[in-house]
């Protein structure tokens, strides 16, 4: 490399004064994008093949039941709120708050789980049944599959908290795993309406 | 800001720090992405010339009527793996190759945002390939490369062959988005300070728009072949009508994927030309931010057109009137990149290199290509030509002259800075010479041919049709085509070991990958290069470099942070830095966590339950790894100086043994 | 387009371009083909010399000079940067696009209308044949269509395995067949003659020989078909070996996979072979219908078109003889 020379480049090194997003988050805003796109063709395909037959469920299948579906929901969609305020805690450097809301959270992400397995087993139609019960175990089963990652990266969020790993400005993997739950609580503003509520209206 | 005086270790120094572990250990588990992005570059060409020889035995077949050199049967797989091998194992990931490379030194900065996921992305890339190819023991996929429900259904394609293609597609579709996202990162938060978004060379803004086309499109194709893939593992039916299903949903699922598809190959390749041009031309791009916007216009509007490859499906004329609107208005932007490119010429004195003979080629057969994609987006018309041999020419005259032409000028042009030496100029030109002629042999009587009714795919035809002495004209233009790139490769592995040195810039080019030493060093750049112009080598002379500062922001801009293996963050509009981006140490892990993902899909393959699960373990205990020690390199900015010191030194590579383990908190 | 003319001509056979028009629809495309070549003509050499030109240009004002690191080196002449651009990269395509969005909507607008007096036609895409059925006759036939010269048609296409598409280039555009899915080609042969029509679409290890032939006829020499295969004509066996034939047809396998009219052979997994003598080819348009033909496809149909879905038959050659002597009576 040839030695360099003094030229003026004037203000280009200057810092930046707002404080930034680590490139991890960044990485994960760029998978939630692809991922979003994901959901999004899943429930055009959902639409398109409704859109082509002439009964919507196919084959006498009954429209899903709401009793439990729609609480529930609003579990998974709450379940966002103590992750904001685990971000806000940790943020100030609460590590012990962050803690609770990330239990709070799993707890109702759990329970959101819990819900999908319980409704599996009470459908009477199976994937292998048509092309109506393919595409709602399709879409429902990769948002639980979301789900139980998130869980799963909840606990290892945690489990690094319990160990000390985190303080002040220092929790980077812990803000892209907050990233990833709002967006399994967003896909579900989507699903929800989509698969639960739209057979209802004929 | 003050700039660098003498650098305070010496280069060596410098060197050992960044230099991975010898022979194979070093080799499975580099993170450097000049060693990931050669890697790319030889494998696609594997790839290539197989795909190349796969071609030629089809043309052997097809140079007479009623010929016997392969059955039906080997013919189908043949045009169906040559397809899938230049898409999925050339193309596509070959361009990623060139990103891996150039990205990094054309924006100033030591490595990717993800060092560790670009080796993933590699590897996956790699097995990917050879799951695809490891089918011809049991028969190769022959549904064509890109497939048609119910013929892809288990119904009327029972083997195996069929599974390898579709979750072969779904398994290097992985490689393509987890690069994509590294690029996308890469490109927003690594920019040398001053490189704005305005000075950024075009390749890097081709790059940029190739990633987030991939992102949003590629979704699609593994949706299209992995909901098949659900069809025929798992018994569902998306695909198939008797129960509901819908042939076309396969198809608009694929092309929504398939169209954009085209222009992720072809607007990198645009890059390259944008590059090359300019350079030959001796002055700036003109219309920078013309071209620029003309490849985030296309990155668009592609997504509007897929419709176009479903004209012959007997859709509502409304609809269809729709696509073939927008697919000729997707002409506009190329139009504008091209009379860019013929004014930098014209206002500039040509140098009439191999690099430039490619581009200049590239010109002359993309013009054609592009007039004849305008002519298949007329509906009628396309009702007489798609799948004809008049589609075969121009999606030839798009893929093949239009992207491998430039890839070839691309590997003219950056061997030097990758190897230090210099091709062979007159072997070069040679190469493109006969390349030309044999190309336009090929595939320019394959138009007329579609207009005389020939459709494609068909392994033979009839001698009372008409076709037999076009198709052997054909035959023989590929014969000279395949010869032409022989001679580059040929070119290749001499000028390895005989080229002329090159030194830091052979050819007076204007961006920062010229700025470095050939090869570049494993740091890239000991200090991070001050970027003022769009064209620094040019406008730049000499070009500064940074020196680091005492805030923690602008502590890795000097050579501090190559010796603390770092590399600046800066903001991704305006360059400020922010931080410094840890660069990890060499691993096996992206390896692990590829041959876990392989395993899974043999698994599936092979329907074997205790296989998959083996397969999700390993990737699962390999990824959780590579999380729990991630923590170091994620570090925030704005804390680097209240965190404690950190010893960053190696603990010694381990040879053989897994990767070390995890350093608790920071 | 001179070359196609010359190059053509050097060729054997009479290929089925889709320039030689002999129908409304392939004569509008071919207009529009024409039209299209013009405006890509000129489009490609004014582009092409501009390309030339720049280059050139460069190249002798480099002459005699050294190509030095002095940046920037432009030359100050010649137009701006942005006038290239804009003239040749918006201004001149938008026109020239302008052009074909409107011939596009002009000429799509014209074709595929439904018309008065059509004469419907079901064609099924079969692997690796074509199912063709003249629904108000009640007449099936296959691979070989007949039409009436100057009535409009109407061909439902159709599929019940995968999909196909239907392509005869001198009388229209494609037209896929799909599974669960009707579309309608419609056109009206201007002209008599025999076209010929393939399989667009790859479908599987025989696509090649899925081809077809449209015969458009004189409305008097169609009507003389028609009426013929709809009274079941033909039928009766013409020779004592042909009679045998017909005993044979029945007993053995053929009988499971093919219809004849009038007799119990009423299979639907092959094509009908009710007016197999009167047919001008064998498998779906692969090799001509001649007795020897006939005789080697029915002891090893692999041998003529491999991948065939037609078991080979072990009969007797005696039997193989009479059962073409039957099949090549049939007209």
């Amino acid at each position: 490399m040839t030695a360099p020379t003094a030229t003026v480049t004037p203000g280009v090194t200057r810092p930046a004064t707002r404080r930034s997003y680590p490139t991890a988050w960044w990485g994960m805003a760029v998978v939630i994008m692809t991922e979003a796109m994901v959901f999004a063709i899943l429930l055009a395909s959902y639409l398109f093949l409704r859109a082509a037959s002439k009964q919507w469920p196919l084959g006498d299948i009954e429209v899903p039941d709401l009793k439990f579906a729609l609480p529930f929901s609003f579990v998974l969609w709450g379940s966002s709120l103590p992750i904001f305020w685990a971000e806000a805690s940790i943020r100030n450097g609460h590590v012990g708050r962050m803690k609770t809301g990330l239990l709070i959270s799993f707890v109702m992400g759990l329970s959101f789980f819990a819900f999908t397995l319980y409704d599996f087993n009470e459908l009477h139609f199976g994937w292998r049944t048509n092309a109506y019960g393919s595409i709602y175990y399709t879409i429902v089963g990769l948002h639980a599959l979301h789900v139980f990652l998130g869980l799963g990266i909840n606990l290892v969020v945690q489990l690094k908290a319990w160990l000390g790993r985190y303080d002040r400005g220092r929790y980077a993997s812990a803000e892209v795993f907050f990233l990833y739950w709002h967006f399994v609580d967003f896909v579900w503003l989507a699903v929800f309406p989509i698969l639960f509520l739209s057979p209802h209206i004929r | 800001m003050a700039i660098v005086e003498t650098p305070a270790v010496s280069e060596n120094e410098l060197g050992e720090l960044w230099e991975d572990a010898p022979g194979l250990p070093g080799f499975f588990s580099t993170v450097d992405h000049k060693r990931i992005g050669m890697r790319y570059i030889y494998t696609c060409f594997f790839f290539f010339f197989l795909a190349g020889l796969m071609a030629l035995v089809m043309r052997a077949q097809l140079a007479q009527p009623d010929a016997k050199v392969v059955g039906p049967q080997l013919f189908n797989e043949l045009f169906t793996m040559h397809g899938v091998t230049m898409i999925f194992l050339f193309n596509t990931p070959v361009l990623a190759g060139f990103g891996n490379y150039l990205i990094p030194l054309q924006i100033g900065t030591r490595d990717m945002a993800f060092p560790r996921l670009n080796a993933f992305s590699y590897w996956v890339f790699l097995l990917g390939g050879i799951f695809m190819y490891s089918s011809f023991l049991f028969g190769m996929p022959d549904g064509g490369w890109f497939g048609s429900s119910p013929l892809v259904g288990k119904t009327f394609s029972p083997g195996l062959n069929i599974d390898f293609w579709g979750l072969g597609i779904v398994f290097t579709g992985l490689s393509t988005t987890v690069g994509s996202m590294n690029f996308i990162v890469t490109i927003f938060k690594l920019r040398a300070p001053g490189m704005s978004l305005n000075r950024m060379p075009i390749f890097v803004w081709s790059m940029l728009v190739f990633s987030f086309m991939a992102i949003f499109a590629v979704p699609a194709v593994t949706l299209a072949t992995g909901l098949n893939e659900l069809d025929r593992l798992f018994g569902t039916s998306f695909f198939v009508p008797a129960l509901g299903g819908s042939a076309l949903l396969y198809q608009h699922l694929f092309w929504f994927w398939g169209h954009p598809e085209v222009y992720i190959l072809f607007v990198p390749a645009t890059g390259m030309i944008s590059q090359i041009v300019p350079a030959f031309s001796g002055r700036p791009l003109s219309g920078y931010l013309w071209v620029a916007g003309s490849l985030v216009t296309v990155g668009f509007i592609s997504f509007g057109v897929w419709v176009h490859h479903m004209f012959a499906t007997g859709m509502p004329a409304v609809a269809m009137a729709f696509f073939s609107g927008v697919s000729l208005i997707i002409t506009l932007p190329s139009g504008v990149q091209f009379f860019a490119w013929i004014a930098t010429m014209w206002k500039g004195r040509v140098r009439l290199t191999t690099p430039m003979l490619f581009a200049i080629g590239f010109l002359l057969i993309f013009l054609l290509g592009g007039i004849t994609g305008v002519m298949v987006a007329v509906l009628p018309f396309d009702w007489q030509v798609t799948d004809s041999y008049f589609v075969v020419a121009h999606l030839h005259y798009v893929l093949n002259g239009a992207v491998v032409f430039p890839i070839f000028g691309a590997i003219y042009y950056w061997m030097p800075k990758m190897t230090g030496r210099m091709l062979n100029e007159k072997l070069g030109k040679l190469s493109f010479w006969v390349m030309f002629v044999g190309f336009n042999i090929t595939f320019f009587p394959m138009h007329i041919l579609g207009f005389l009714g020939m459709p494609r795919r068909i392994y033979t035809y009839d001698n009372g049709l008409g076709w037999a002495g076009l198709n052997a004209m054909v035959s023989i233009g590929s014969a000279i085509f395949g010869l032409g790139t022989a001679i580059t490769l040929f070119n290749w592995i001499w000028s390895r070991r005989r080229g002329v040195a090159a030194g830091d810039d052979p050819w007076d080019a204007d961006s920062l990958e010229w700025s470095t030493t050939s090869p570049p060093p494993h740091y890239n750049f000991a200090a991070i290069p001050l970027v003022a112009s769009r064209h620094p080598l040019w406008d730049q002379r000499p070009l500064p470099f940074a020196e680091s500062g005492d805030e923690p922001e602008t502590s890795g801009l000097g050579i501090e942070g190559a010796i603390e293996r770092e590399t600046p963050v800066t903001s991704g509009i305006d360059t400020r830095p922010e931080g410094n981006l840890q660069i990890p140490h060499e691993t096996y892990l992206p390896f692990v966590v590829a041959l876990g993902l392989s395993v899974l899909f043999v698994g599936l393959l092979v329907q074997a339950v205790a296989v998959g699960a083996a397969g999700v373990a390993l990737a699962v205990v390999a990824a959780w790894w590579w999380a729990w020690r991630t923590e170091e390199d994620l570090a925030p900015p704005d804390v680097e100086a209240d965190a404690p010191v950190r010893d960053d030194v190696p603990a010694g590579a381990p040879a053989g043994a897994g990767p070390e383990p995890g350093d608790g908190a920071g | 387009m001179g070359l196609v003319v010359a190059l053509a001509a050097g060729c054997s056979g009479d290929p089925p371009s889709m320039l030689d028009a002999r129908a409304g629809e392939a004569r509008r495309i071919a207009g529009v083909w024409w039209l299209m070549f013009a405006l890509a003509t000129i489009v490609y050499v004014v582009v092409a010399a501009f390309i030339v030109v720049a280059v050139v240009r460069g190249r002798r004002e480099t002459a005699g000079q050294k190509a030095g690191p002095e940046r920037p080196s432009e030359r100050g002449d010649g137009p701006k940067d942005d006038t290239f651009i804009w003239f040749g990269g918006i201004v001149a395509p938008v026109i020239i696009l302008g052009v074909l969005a409107v011939v596009t909507v002009n000429t799509t607008g014209v074709l595929r209308k439904q018309q008065q007096g059509e004469l419907r036609i079901q064609v099924v895409g079969k692997r690796w044949w074509w199912d063709v059925r003249y629904p108000e006759d009640r007449v099936t036939t296959a691979a070989e269509i007949h039409i009436p010269v100057g009535r409009p048609v109407d061909i439902e296409l159709t599929s019940d395995n995968v999909i196909h598409s239907f392509w005869v280039p001198q009388l229209a555009g494609k037209l896929d067949t799909i599974p669960g899915q009707v579309n309608h080609l419609r056109l009206r042969a201007t002209e008599a003659g025999a076209f010929r029509g393939e399989c667009a679409e790859y479908c599987g290890i025989q696509h090649a020989h899925m081809s077809l032939v449209v015969i458009a006829e004189p409305p008097v020499d169609f009507d003389r078909w028609m009426i013929r295969r709809r009274g079941g004509a033909g039928l009766a066996p013409t020779s004592e070996l042909a009679a045998r034939g017909q005993v044979v047809f029945t007993r053995e396998a053929c009988a499971g996979c093919h219809t004849i009219r009038g007799t119990q052979a009423t299979g639907t997994v092959g094509p009908d072979l009710s007016d197999f003598g009167s047919r001008r080819w064998i498998g779906s348009v692969t090799v001509a219908n001649t007795a020897a033909n006939l005789a080697r496809w029915i002891a090893d149909p692999e041998s003529i078109k491999p991948g065939n879905l037609m078991p080979p038959t072990s009969l007797s050659s005696d039997d193989r003889d009479a059962i073409a002597a039957y099949l090549e009576g049939l007209k």
